[in-house]
């Protein structure tokens, strides 16, 4: 039951392409311009259904009723505001590096873009399966980390500099946990292609004889999405919105849209690498595959939000000091421990 | 035949093209009254005094040091991954000796403070 409709789009696309003659490699191309855009416009309607999920789920836990006015029971309000945005103005202050500051916006929403490539969405659904994918995705997605320092650096604002400096500190602490995180995993697959991944976890999902590797990924994920609570970098109460304090309009829109996108690629790898991605759970294969695997992201998103709204924000002392000091000897011992119990299974007899 | 890379370079053009068409749009639509005041530093109302980019906290740069030493040593443990049930006993061995190497300069860097945010 809807199993394969997005598969059946595709090869429906591609058979037009063929009939009006057009060469391989340029119906190859427009292909895969169209799986770009269609995954891109599916984002970017998820980021502003995320929104407005985040403020409903926060004034739930704050016992408010939050937006309710635009749009049936307020599931308008997103598109309200970005329509807003749009026609805002795009200001330069004055002591801004002009280029730097508006290269910024243009080039920030390329690296969750990359990320979403490599994605299988569900059986065979990857729009490109790579057989680097993981390593390739961590590559891309740190990418972030420079251009938030270039909207810091740009700005010429003293609340962004020191918002830009927590991004590099912070991003360079708890890239390491989450990529050692991984580790565990590929060691015990063998591959670093996602589909691969998720097909050796038809039996049992990797969170159960990875569970340490899971929770330190979540931990280092939180943290690498910047949100609460260990959002320093764009702590609201000290350094106003860090990095984007100075931009307005759509620059402010597209750094938001980033950030949300990469709560998404956090999610989505958690589920890849640890919850079974489009696996049904108890051979529910009933519903189709894609629907599993977002099943599995709202639920990991959810839990951010949940969080987000629970938790106060850390100390810069304690948010360093608890990325080199607890996560990452944590997550080298989960590395040995992965290693030595392999071997003793395989004595076993497994 | 489209190699990946050539489809890698697709998506990002395409994820280019979406802040590239977002800020474009935003730049046509956009009202523009120039006032001195507006064009200011955004600093709750009070003129920003000294300059900007000034000398920074070390700490932050002990951790980039710290971070470079780690980056590297993930990319060498990537391979090493997958091949790890291939590759048996003694690469095991070794990638722990290399390992230890590591948490040794960990605990170094630990022990001489560069964790500590002062």
């Amino acid at each position: 039951m809807g199993e394969n409709i997005f598969l059946n789009i595709a090869s429906w696309i591609r058979g037009l392409l063929d009939s009006i003659g057009v060469p391989l490699l340029a119906s190859d191309i427009i292909m895969m311009i169209v799986k770009a855009s269609a995954i891109i416009v599916f984002i970017s309607l998820n980021v502003i259904w995320l929104v407005l999920m985040e403020r409903k789920i926060s004034a739930y836990i704050q016992c408010r009723i939050g937006p309710n006015r635009v749009g049936p029971k307020g599931t308008l309000q997103t598109v309200a505001d970005v329509i807003k945005l749009m026609t805002k103005e795009f200001l330069i202050p004055r002591s801004a590096d002009k280029v730097i500051y508006l290269l910024a916006p243009l080039v920030v929403f390329a690296p969750p873009t990359l990320a979403f490539a490599v994605v299988p969405w569900g059986d065979g659904m990857a729009a490109i399966d790579m057989g680097i994918g993981v390593f390739y995705l961590i590559a891309v997605t740190s990418l972030s980390t420079i251009i938030f320092w270039m909207g810091a650096w740009g700005s010429g604002n003293k609340y962004s500099l020191v918002g830009g400096m927590r991004v590099v500190a912070q991003m360079v602490s708890y890239e390491l946990p989450l990529v050692l995180a991984l580790l565990g995993v590929i060691m015990i697959t063998g591959t670093l292609n996602m589909s691969e991944i998720v097909e050796a976890q038809k039996n049992v999902w990797f969170i159960f004889t990875q569970p340490l590797a899971f929770l330190i990924y979540f931990i280092a994920g939180v943290s690498e999405a910047n949100r609460t609570p260990f959002d320093l970098v764009e702590a609201e109460s000290e350094i106003i919105a860090g990095p984007y304090t100075e931009y307005s309009g759509m620059g402010y829109a597209m750094f938001m849209l980033t950030e949300y996108a990469s709560v998404l690629v956090i999610s989505i790898m958690c589920t890849i690498m640890f919850l079974g991605g489009w696996l049904a759970p108890f051979g529910w294969t009933f519903l189709p595959s894609w629907f599993w695997f977002f099943l599995k992201v709202y639920v990991m998103i959810f839990l951010f939000m949940w969080i987000r709204w629970t938790y106060p924000r850390i100390r810069v002392d304690q948010l360093m000091g608890f990325g080199w000091k607890v996560l990452v000897p944590l997550s080298l011992a989960n590395i040995f421990v992965t290693g030595i119990g392999m071997y003793v299974y395989r004595s076993i007899g497994w | 035949m489209l190699s990946d890379w050539g489809a890698v370079l697709i998506f990002l053009v395409v994820g280019l093209g979406v802040g590239i068409g977002g800020v474009a749009v935003n730049l046509l639509l956009n009202p523009r009254r120039k006032f001195a005041q507006k064009y200011e530093t955004y600093e709750c109302g009070v003129d920003t005094i000294g300059p900007t980019w000034v000398q920074f906290k070390t700490s932050y740069f002990l951790y980039a040091l710290l971070f470079v030493i780690f980056d590297v040593e993930t990319i060498f443990l990537y391979p090493w991954a997958v091949q790890f049930q291939r590759l048996g006993l003694f690469a095991f061995i070794e990638m722990i000796i290399f390992i230890s190497l590591l948490v040794i300069g960990l605990w170094y860097a630990w022990k001489e403070g560069a964790l500590e945010w002062k």
